[in-house]
């Protein structure tokens, strides 16, 4: 990892902070929750404007809306021994891991220096020495591998834990429904997070599921399951951070449905006019970088100016990555014949 | 030197690889308190305890996903399928997770996860249960996929399976799982990827693998008797191939049948035979020929179900017509 220039990227305080779990009334530890949103806002735009500039081709999720899920989940966590997996929507959960913007935007570019050599792209983020194990691209098939980096903590006797994200359009595969059944007889060490975006695809979640409040769902697994707002970090963080704690101690799985939503459409190419703008209006104004950002003014933890200084470095930051992804160099062509089997 | 089963070698392979590396567990259907539906699992719960000889439910999407998912962060998980039909159910796992981690994580991951089960028609099973996964699997890049046709090779090569750092489909067969062969006491290992000649001849060679061996072995046998000296190769490995073998035996012989149990669209065996063509063109007398399975499902009724798949005297035949030996 990290074939870039390292830049300040946020994960690495981020780390640090998590492995003391620190209390979400910290000043210092909200800045940098809002810093890590920022930079995720930040460099999902740069990506966007970069796609229609055909730097990058093909699918391009943007996480732009969901930031609060991926940064207050994985600040509960020590990657040291705690390890994330994701679905295809995966540039926010990588960031906040810790990946190398510089690498992941490389790897956005199909570069060399990104962080899968240019063969994995958007949906294939990965950073196994920062425990982020992809960026996986078939909907609900990451669920069962989540599970089995669960089994080997408990076959280690390790104590780490397991985050599993996915989306709404993700919980009625089988996978899932295994996975979460297989978990509990075994009780393994995973939270299975749903970062419910009310639309798989262009499908609205009410349309294709017997239930709507998916927190039910890990009831007949004998799993407890709750719901929390996705759009507040802080209230993600207290959720998920008593989530992993529990399942640490106690080495049952858990079940967290975060209610959330995406403001662009599925992908690049997704004008999502199966939303009505009032609805897009509705989610904006509960922005979740404004919730924060207006309740670290509020309470006078930050001014305005300290936040737009923040913001211009997270621009700078994705510039930069962008600049770097520009100036790397295209992989080998012979390099498509590395990393199939060893 | 001892002669053990099939089924005995394979025990004995993870039995000693378990026994070496404490990475090594086995998962999957029945293979812990039942000691494994074809009994090739026996002991090895009572040896190694729960926590590494694990019973599933019947969920192979699941629990293959978790050997793969184990297998990411050091484990090396061997997943037992109760047969390979059951193993469509798990293909995504294999076709987009095993096969892909490694290179779309740009070389960061490995997956050392070794799937393995019985392959193709047993008898009596009808249509879902009689099924042949090599060339779904062989298909694949990123993944090996092995066939072992006697006791000493399924030893050997599964305790190389299980030290490879790579995905292994591992195939066996329930009608083999009773054959017997001599097995050495001391260790030794097989390598993936080397063919073997298993009876030296000169006018014909016949290829195949895995369970299609004996059958091979005696149609070489009935051809000698009759005046025509067979070479017969067994593959023991298609991904990777060992190609060489194959072209040095077939510029030896001029001619060339491949026996595949498996349906004959699209097959390994069609692979072969164009491999072949390609590159031993100057040297063959005869277009390759191949003997596979009608193209049809498996039926039930056993007649029918002998009349499906290769036999000796389609093999004799295909010999003879690459011999241009009037019949």
């Amino acid at each position: 990892m990290g074939k870039g220039k390292t830049s300040s990227s946020a994960g690495a305080s981020a780390k640090k902070a998590a492995s003391k779990t620190p209390a979400a009334s910290e000043k210092s530890f909200r800045i940098e929750l809002l810093r890590q949103m920022l930079l995720i806002r930040r460099v999902e735009e740069k990506s966007a404007q970069m796609y229609g500039l055909r730097k990058i081709g093909g699918f391009c999720h943007l996480y732009i809306g969901q930031e609060a899920v991926a940064v207050g989940a994985v600040a509960a966590l020590d990657l040291k021994q705690d390890y994330v997996l994701t679905a295809y929507r995966d540039h926010g959960h990588a960031l906040t891991c810790g990946m190398d913007p510089n690498a992941l935007m490389a790897e956005l570019y199909g570069k060399a220096t990104g962080c899968s050599r240019g063969k994995g792209g958007s949906m294939h983020l990965f950073d196994v020495e920062k425990h982020m194990l992809g960026g996986n691209g078939i909907v609900g098939a990451h669920i069962p591998i989540a599970t089995g980096v669960a089994l080997k903590i408990k076959y280690k006797k390790e104590n780490g834990v397991v985050l599993c994200f996915f989306g709404d359009g993700a919980i009625h595969q089988g996978s899932f429904h295994e996975s979460l059944n297989l978990a509990k007889i075994w009780n393994l060490p995973i939270v299975y997070i749903c970062e419910n975006n009310h639309y798989g695809m262009g499908t609205d979640f009410r349309r294709v599921s017997s239930v709507t409040d998916f927190s039910k769902m890990g009831i007949s697994y004998d799993i407890p399951g709750s719901q929390m707002d996705g759009m507040d970090v802080l209230k993600v963080y207290e959720a998920v951070k008593e989530a992993v704690e529990r399942v640490r101690k106690e080495h049952h799985p858990r079940f967290i449905e975060a209610v959330t939503y995406r403001y662009k459409g599925h992908s690049m190419s997704d004008p999502a006019t199966y939303r009505t703008k009032e609805e897009l209006k509705e989610y904006k104004n509960q922005d979740p970088i404004l919730i924060l950002k207006t309740k670290l003014i509020d309470s006078k933890q930050i001014s305005n100016e300290e936040f737009d200084k923040i913001d211009a470095e997270c621009k700078q930051i994705s510039n930069d990555a962008a600049q770097f992804a520009e100036d790397s160099p295209q992989p080998a062509v012979e390099t498509l014949y590395e990393d199939v089997v060893v | 030197m001892p002669v053990i089963a099939f089924r005995q070698a394979l025990k004995d392979a993870m039995d000693e690889e378990m026994a070496r590396d404490e990475n090594v567990i086995l998962i999957g259907e029945e293979v812990a308190q039942y000691n494994g539906a074809y009994k090739v699992s026996q002991g090895l719960l009572d040896k190694y305890g729960p926590e590494r000889v694990i019973d599933t439910p019947i969920t192979e999407e699941g629990f293959t996903g978790v050997g793969i998912g184990a297998a990411l962060v050091g484990l090396r998980p061997i997943v037992e399928w109760m047969t390979l039909n059951f193993s469509a159910q798990a293909f995504d796992q294999v076709l987009n997770n095993a096969a892909k981690m490694q290179h779309m994580s740009g070389g960061q991951l490995r997956v050392p996860v070794v799937f393995r089960g019985p392959n193709g028609p047993a008898e009596f099973l009808s249509s879902q249960h009689s099924q042949s996964f090599q060339a779904f699997y062989s298909h694949i890049p990123g993944i090996k996929v092995v066939a072992p046709s006697t006791p000493y090779d399924a030893k050997g090569m599964l305790k190389s399976a299980i030290r490879d750092d790579n995905p292994v489909v591992f195939l066996e067969s329930e009608l083999m799982y009773a054959w017997k062969g001599e097995v050495p006491e001391e260790e030794y290992l097989v390598p993936l990827g080397k063919a073997e000649i298993r009876r030296a001849g000169e006018e014909v060679t016949l290829i195949s693998f895995s369970k299609p061996m004996q059958m091979v072995l005696e149609a070489a046998q009935a051809l000698e008797k009759e005046g025509y000296s067979a070479e017969v190769i067994d593959l023991r490995s298609l991904r990777p191939l060992d190609e060489q073998a194959v072209y040095e035996s077939v510029r030896k012989s001029n001619r060339c049948v491949v026996i595949d149990n498996d349906w004959p669209v699209a097959g390994f065996a069609s692979y072969l035979g164009w491999l072949i063509s390609r590159n031993c063109f100057d040297s063959l007398d005869a277009p390759v020929e191949l003997v596979t399975m009608e193209d049809v499902p498996t039926p039930y009724n056993h007649a029918m179900e002998l009349a499906m798949q290769p036999s000796v005297e389609k093999v004799m035949n295909a010999a003879k017509r690459v011999m241009y030996v009037t019949q």
